[in-house]
């Protein structure tokens, strides 16, 4: 079972990144192209295997490009969160005292408030857009990285090969540098993967509201917006891009749950 | 106990206090705030009087201690779409969403626990992998997609039941179902883990070697034991649930604090805005506390570490 799962994952998320990598060798449609003539098509139309929008835009085209987006999103979110809440978790559980103190109050205040709804009102406070939307996400989404590497770090630190190094008269900076920080790496990695899916259906719950990726851009979230104004004459102008994110979600989810059970069983994020 | 009781009282006072002050913050993050607060139809030329009218004239701290005198009293401002007290408008809509939240909590400890549960006790059966499936995929459905889904299945296709709104029980089945799914599969994936421990535990054994049966030694020896996390999570994600809700009410147009929300937003109506961001983080350190409180009831050690 456990095997299965993970190879599941490493097979779903390759398909997506590969999806997104070669969006325009896959379909000779551009995302962005209207055609009036020939609108609402079902899927299994000549030509549109997946249908066409209210405009007759090609879904595949459309889909195909949605997961570039949703990947870049992803992964620039997860690299921004990574390195702030890791530096402010590092930080924290090695300094401890006031720096600990200041970011542990800081986090309490932010997870207060329910994620989507912080990223979403930031984003409507300083304007729509891709931009916006990656700094709204990683402005909501550093605490969780901060609060699972300070506490990695405070077990870490007691370990003996840090006393150990400490005894020998090595500089603060590079006990942190060389001892600490390689062994709560692979939790940070863990983390990664395990937030990911949930910045990238995230940012889709964000546009889909409205306060995200605008369109025509083709982002899954706002595609599935159109889509709900269509739900009673065109379901798979709903349908795809949902189950392409879904799709997404389950295998980062399934990669992360085996990076976790491989390094680092013991985390619960 | 009580010494545990007040210093969770006086941290959760704490985090009110910095969550205002970030509400007070967060419509700053812009910029000019004064463009949030007039109304749509403003000429450019009397935005400088309505900055002075609004105060944002006035140094910082003045308008701080200001905002914090208002809020302490449930203050927020006039709400500009509906000329009424901003917080008035969103404490009217609090019903509502506790109503699902509730409905929806209750729906997924039905199912997550005892799911969980059996997964443990009937390891690597049929029903174990079911159940694993169910909540890998049920962690991986975007609630908003599964909402269209359900919607155009039971409402257009079927017309069992009504697409949004409130009013009947039928109302608040389809809602209370898709804010249920993400929260049941972690619940149920945290109790088959956390059953799967304290079956492993020296206690399990020597209640077993003693010849209990089986039932006896799940339902009293294992289940006490495992509830700890699975309350702390719970807790937690009741707090997510009004995350969650906003997008769900938006879809079933449920009419409760997550939808005023984003309409407040959409109509760029800020003290709305503030009032129930503030409310909804307000009620989410509330549940946090009551976690708290019955941990520490719970488990006395957590008492004594505090």
């Amino acid at each position: 079972m456990k095997r299965t799962k993970a190879w599941l994952g490493v097979g779903i998320t390759l398909v997506v990144v590969t999806a997104a990598v070669a969006a325009p060798w896959l379909t000779p449609h551009d995302p962005l192209r209207a055609d009036l003539t020939s609108g609402l098509r079902p899927p299994g139309s000549p030509g549109h295997p997946l249908g066409t929008d209210q405009l007759g835009r090609d879904l595949l085209a459309r889909v195909l490009h949605g997961a570039r987006l949703a990947l870049f999103i992803g992964i620039c979110t997860v690299v921004i969160t990574m390195v702030v809440g890791g530096v402010l978790g590092l930080l924290a559980g090695f300094v401890e005292r006031w720096p600990s103190a200041i970011v542990m109050r800081l986090a309490d205040v932010q997870l207060s408030f329910p994620f989507i709804l912080l990223a979403m009102t930031i984003n409507a406070i300083v304007g729509l857009g891709l931009r916006n939307i990656i700094l709204s996400l990683s402005a909501a989404g550093w605490v969780v990285y901060a609060r699972v590497i300070r506490g990695e770090v405070l077990s870490v630190k007691q370990r003996d090969y840090v006393h150990a190094a400490a005894a020998l008269g090595i500089g603060r900076a590079r006990l942190l540098w060389r001892h600490v920080l390689p062994n709560v790496a692979p939790s940070i990695v863990v983390v990664a993967s395990l937030q990911f899916s949930q910045f990238v259906v995230a940012e889709a719950a964000i546009s889909f509201l409205g306060f995200g990726v605008q369109p025509p851009t083709p982002a899954w979230g706002s595609m599935l917006a159109e889509g709900r104004d269509f739900l009673y004459v065109a379901w798979w102008l709903a349908a795809f891009p949902g189950a392409a994110l879904a799709l997404t979600a389950l295998g980062v989810n399934l990669l992360g749950d085996w990076l976790r059970d491989t390094f680092d069983p013991k985390l619960r994020v | 106990m009580r010494g545990y009781v007040l210093s969770r009282l006086a941290q959760t006072a704490l985090v009110v206090f910095l969550s205002l002050t970030a509400v007070f913050g967060m419509v700053r993050l812009g910029g000019d705030p004064v463009l949030l607060f007039m109304p749509m139809d403003i000429q450019a030329k009397d935005v400088n009087e309505f900055r002075q009218r609004l105060g944002f004239n006035d140094p910082l701290p003045v308008q701080y201690g200001r905002f914090l005198a208002g809020a302490v009293r449930g203050d927020f401002g006039e709400s500009l779409r509906y000329r009424r007290d901003a917080m008035g408008l969103v404490v009217e809509r609090l019903p509502a969403t506790l109503l699902l939240g509730s409905t929806s909590l209750l729906l997924t400890l039905l199912v997550a626990v005892p799911l969980g549960i059996v997964s443990a006790v009937r390891r690597d059966t049929l029903v174990d992998h079911v159940g694993t499936v169910a909540t890998v995929l049920g962690q991986a459905t975007p609630g908003f997609w599964l909402g269209l889904m359900l919607i155009y299945l039971f409402s257009v296709h079927l017309r069992w039941l009504p697409t949004g709104g409130t009013g009947t029980a039928a109302h608040l089945v389809m809602p209370s179902i898709v804010l249920a799914a993400f929260f049941a599969a972690r619940i149920a994936r945290l109790t088959r883990s956390a059953v799967l421990d304290a079956l492993h535990e020296d206690y399990v054994q020597t209640a077993r070697a003693k010849g209990l049966a089986e039932v006896r030694v799940v339902g009293k020896h294992t289940l006490r034991n495992s509830a700890i996390p699975i309350v702390t999570l719970a807790g937690l994600e009741a707090g997510q649930l009004l995350g969650g809700a906003v997008i769900t009410e938006t879809i079933f147009a449920w009419p409760g604090v997550g939808r005023l929300t984003v309409q407040a937003l959409l109509n760029r109506d800020f003290p709305v805005v503030m009032a129930a961001v503030f409310l909804t983080s307000l009620t989410y350190t509330m549940l946090n506390l009551a976690v708290d409180l019955l941990y520490g009831w719970l488990d006395p050690r957590v008492r004594v570490r505090a």
